[in-house]
């Protein structure tokens, strides 16, 4: 095989060279600084590559889109964010944008308009539904998922905020694995506990975190796998899992991850 | 004698419209306390949303078997009202069932419709005591509802059983009468009814006349019963009987993630970027500024007057059902937050400041607000902002929007929220990310990537 390696070419460099990517990436915050998550930008930028996509991130441009801070109140903060994120992406003249983060998702999408930013945004799960509608992703069936019991948690920045419950479901249905639902999914799905910015604080008193209730649901399901489409569910239910013991029998990853390692990416 | 009973039910009726207006009045002012906010967009969905949620009850069907029993409430409600039109006509002309030989055959069957009706609200209204009395259905037993919600369903099941059984034994009596062929009820044929007639045996000892003094007491007791219903309704959750219609007509249309933008904040903040602020006065500089500055509100809310009227109307609208608190992960998980309790400490708070005004007393100057007096900061930060409570409730009421302004006040206007997050404000400020890492430390993840060749090498 071509011993070529990943190319993850910036806007700014792209530009220069007088070229133009056919999408933006949107990478995020939990995408770059992230440890765990930052493996799930990894297997996308490797799925964005091995299918020829042509793209390019902002790297050290992007900045955080403000979503924590509007959810906390602090709506100042976040509208000094989008309106310098709107400045640098009007600037080079974006129109397309895929991003692995539900809440960078949201934002751009229904709270970036009104501030005078207009671009067609995808998330993650929909952009590699359509890779493998289109053929462009060929999962084999088989791989090392085929016929594992899988389960998708649904994030709420993704569902009920924007409707997107069966893009998810159809990456994890090519993977031939035996999907599993939850008892509470789809609109009537349990958050993770991390939206609203409480990722970024301590819990208010009560008799349990959100996380492990939600964990025990995923858990109950008998699933080895706990797929999920965003870095805050991520990390909630990986500790929640951990919490249980159960990180050598149960994994959480990442619908693109699933992909990638599925494509032996 | 028929004169005076006419001259008295107009009185009634008269004496009820007047309480009825005056409440009416003060709801409405009440939600004009809340700011004012453009929803008068796309008409054809919004009444195609009223037409779904509310007239056709979509939301109340995810739970089928309760969805089904408020439906027969529902219809008998509304179908009765057939009814009361011609009780009302009877009592002002001093008629009896005025409506019976104009239908001719149709009414019997009319009102064996409505009988039937009445019956199935009587049977479910039995259900649903049993369900929040004895079964002790979880929602119903939450720490917000108190002695006076809990009463306050009570008092409107059992009004409905009453009302339903007036009118039940009402047409029994009538039917006997009808039958007995006494003064005026003998040119009537219009009984026995479906399910009237198995009452009609409790009256068989009873005398011509002690008949007709039911007869008329069933009557006024079911008239009276309802026009004191109607005024009760405006002091109660029953109060979405009316509300749920313009209350999903108004709807919020955007996706449910779009938090609602703050102009004011974005003006500012294009100030300060040196961007121009209102591109609008941009293209047409002759455009007048305004004389007065336009005053700045609040940033966030405080109290209800920081609300909008869409907030406010939907505190009204709300049915203290409990499927967003039950849906609530921060509720689920024992925390204090309960959206059902935010829409009921709005309301609360708006029929305090109501009442006030109505007394010439402070009204919002009172020391009090929304914030602090009845809903705690602890309630308010444990939301996740996961949208279960608006998808949830029946009558697509928002306790999310009040939450979120709420917390800008916190935020913004009083500057005080934990410290954590006033450490993630700052690094979102000076780091351009959550966390404290270096911005130029951003795009790290990918050094490692170039160097890898592809195709799992
Ligand atoms: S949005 Fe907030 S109040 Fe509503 S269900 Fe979610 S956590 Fe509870
Ligand atoms: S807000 Fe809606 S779901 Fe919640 S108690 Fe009120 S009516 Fe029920």
């Amino acid at each position: 095989m071509n011993p070529t390696t990943y190319n993850v070419p910036t806007l700014a460099e792209m530009i220069a060279e007088g070229k133009e990517p056919e999408i933006l990436f949107w990478v995020g915050c939990a995408g770059s600084f992230d440890d765990r998550y930052k493996a799930v930008t990894i297997a996308f930028v490797k799925i964005l590559n091995a299918v020829g996509i042509n793209f390019a991130v902002l790297g050290p441009e992007e900045n955080c889109t403000g979503d924590p801070a509007r959810r906390a109140g602090n709506d100042f903060l976040f509208q000094m964010q989008a309106i310098a994120n709107i400045q640098v992406l009007n600037g080079y003249n974006v129109k397309k944008i895929v991003t692995a983060c539900p809440h960078c998702f949201n934002t751009i999408k229904n709270e970036y308009p009104e501030l005078g930013g207009n671009y067609e945004i995808i998330h993650h799960s929909t952009f590699l539904q359509q890779l493998i509608n289109q053929g462009r992703i060929k999962l084999q069936g088989g791989g090392e998922f085929k016929g594992k019991r899988i389960t998708y948690h649904d994030s709420c920045y993704l569902g009920r905020a924007n409707k997107i419950y069966e893009a998810p479901r159809e990456v994890l249905a090519a993977l031939d694995a035996d999907l599993v639902e939850m008892k509470r999914s789809r609109a009537k799905g349990l958050c993770c506990g991390a939206g609203g910015s409480q990722m970024f604080k301590e819990a208010e008193p009560g008799s349990k975190e959100i996380n492990i209730e939600r964990t025990e649901e995923a858990l109950a399901t008998g699933a080895t796998v706990i797929a999920s489409a965003c870095p805050f569910c991520m990390t909630m239910l990986t500790d929640g899992v951990k919490n249980k013991e159960k990180e050598t029998q149960v994994k959480v990853y990442d619908i693109a991850e699933l992909i990638a390692r599925a494509e032996k990416l | 004698m028929d004169y005076i009973s006419q001259v008295l039910f107009v009185m009634c009726l008269l004496v009820a419209g007047y309480f009825l207006t005056k409440r009416i009045n003060r709801i409405r002012k009440n939600i004009q306390l809340g700011k004012a906010e453009d929803r008068s967009d796309n008409p054809a969905e919004r009444f195609k949303i009223m037409a779904l949620i509310a007239l056709g009850q979509k939301k109340m069907f995810d739970k089928p078997i309760v969805g089904l029993m408020h439906l027969v409430i529902y219809l008998g409600f509304i179908i009765i009202n057939l009814e009361i039109l011609e009780i009302i006509l009877d009592g002002i002309l001093g008629t009896h069932r005025l409506f019976a030989p104009y239908l001719g055959g149709l009414y019997i069957y009319l009102i064996i419709i409505f009988e039937f009706l009445a019956v199935g609200v009587i049977v479910t209204c039995v259900i649903f005591l049993i369900r929040r009395n004895i079964l002790k259905i979880r929602r119903f037993w939450a720490y917000e509802i108190t002695k006076w919600p809990r009463t306050d369903a009570n008092i409107i099941l059992i009004t409905e059983i009453l009302l339903m059984l007036a009118f039940l034994s009402w047409n029994a009596s009538d039917s006997i009468l009808q039958q007995r062929e006494v003064g005026h009820y003998a040119g009537i044929n219009a009984g026995p009814f479906a399910f009237s007639q198995w009452l009609m045996p409790l009256f068989t000892g009873w005398s011509d006349s002690a008949i007709m003094v039911y007869e008329r007491f069933a009557w006024w007791f079911h008239i009276l019963g309802i026009l004191t219903f109607a005024i009760y309704v405006t002091y109660s959750k029953h109060l979405h009987i009316a509300l749920a219609f313009p209350n999903t007509y108004f709807s919020k249309l955007a996706p449910k993630g779009k938090l609602q933008n703050m102009p004011v904040v974005t003006n500012e903040v294009k100030q300060m970027l040196g961007i121009p602020a209102d591109p609008a006065l941009e293209t047409a500089p002759e455009t007048p500024q305004p004389e007065t500055p336009v005053e700045i509100g609040r940033f966030g809310a405080k109290d209800i007057n920081d609300l909008t009227w869409k907030h406010l109307m939907d505190a009204y609208s709300c049915t203290e059902c409990g499927r967003c608190t039950a849906a609530c992960p921060a509720n689920i998980t024992g925390k204090k937050l309960s959206p059902r309790k935010i829409m009921m400490d709005t309301r609360d708070r708006m029929e305090e400041v109501g009442r006030s005004l109505e007394k010439g007393g402070p009204g919002l100057e009172d020391g009090k607000s929304l914030i602090d007096s009845y809903v705690t900061r602890e309630e308010l930060l444990a939301c996740t902002t996961c949208n279960a409570c608006v998808s949830a409730c029946p009558v697509n009421i928002n306790p999310l929007d009040i939450i979120i302004e709420l917390r800008r006040y916190m935020a913004m206007e009083d500057a005080k929220v934990p410290g954590s997050w006033n450490a993630m404000f700052s690094n979102i400020e000076n780091n351009m990310a959550p966390w404290k890492f270096s911005p130029s430390d951003r795009f790290n993840w990918a050094d490692k990537l170039k160097e890898t060749p592809q195709n799992g090498q």
